[in-house]
């Protein structure tokens, strides 16, 4: 048998995928000391509102409008699905603030950052377009306001808020794709790259005070094993 | 059929807005956007449980 490098694309994948984001790293045992901060539950707190999200979107789509209009239950279900949303946004926010003081990019973190704002940015029109799919008389009035600006901006010919079957395929389907990949993509590489250290996490540990002058900007190169307890 | 948490929360009216030069929101939002930044200062600010002890190596 030769050593030759495998031909077969399925070798190929597996063997890039493991070296990517070895089983470890994909499941780690633990955490450094400074994962335990409250700005990682919102983040959290997000992903579980995702889940009731489109647990309870799947519903209402099975249902459709009158049953989420005209009975009890769907009545239920449409406020589940609101209140998520709600809580999605709000926790997504107070993590995305938090991320942003503590410059989560560094390190090598710059697509773990990208990824987590382009996924704020991707579900707010994924909730707009929710609130002309509603298939009532705050849904034509939203979408005949929004219009105006879709227009003005030139892009209303392919992004028609009157035309309900368009606004109702971005909402249930090529949206919700949109953020959950880019969800997915973001823990993902949270877990290859690690989460970020604290600023000044190598002043902190050092264990004589330096006399050197001060590194610039490379605290986040610590890596997750030197603060690690 | 009346639910007994509508009359606490009368929602039947226009929405009531803080309009102050260029600015106008209604209270609703101003009240999400003010309990965000509240919220945000205590994830901040509160210690998380454990976190002491997991610095000093107590626990893993």
């Amino acid at each position: 048998m030769s050593a030759t490098r495998p031909t077969s694309w399925t070798v190929r994948v597996r063997e890039a995928g493991v070296r990517a984001l070895p089983p470890e790293k994909l499941l780690p045992d633990g955490q450094p000391t400074y994962v335990a901060s409250w700005i990682y539950v919102f983040g959290v707190a997000s992903i579980a509102s995702l889940v009731v999200i489109v647990a309870s979107g799947s519903i209402l789509a099975l249902k459709g409008p009158a049953w989420w209009h005209y009975t009890g239950v769907g009545h239920f279900f449409n406020s589940i699905h609101l209140w998520a949303v709600l809580l999605f946004f709000f926790a997504m926010v107070v993590h995305l603030w938090g991320k942003y003081w503590m410059a989560a990019w560094r390190g090598g973190r710059t697509r773990v950052w990208i990824t987590g704002a382009v996924t704020f940015l991707v579900a707010v029109p994924t909730a707009l377009t929710g609130y002309v799919s509603q298939q009532n008389f705050d849904a034509q009035w939203i979408a005949t306001q929004a219009k105006d600006a879709m227009n003005s901006v030139g892009v209303g010919a392919f992004f028609n808020l009157t035309n309900f079957g368009q606004m109702y395929s971005y909402h249930v389907l090529l949206l919700p794709a949109a953020v959950i990949g880019l969800v997915a993509a973001h823990v993902l590489l949270v877990r290859r790259h690690g989460v970020v250290p604290p600023i000044d996490v190598r002043r902190r540990l050092a264990p004589v005070p330096s006399t050197e002058p001060r590194e610039s900007s490379h605290a986040g190169d610590a890596t997750s094993a030197e603060v690690r307890s | 059929m009346s639910l007994p948490i509508a009359a606490v929360f009368n929602l039947n009216h226009p929405a009531h807005v803080v309009h102050w030069h260029f600015f106008q929101m209604s209270v609703a939002n101003v009240v999400v956007i003010v309990t965000m930044f509240v919220v945000f200062a205590l994830a901040i600010a509160l210690p998380f449980p454990g976190a002491a002890k997991r610095r000093r190596g107590d626990i893993s």
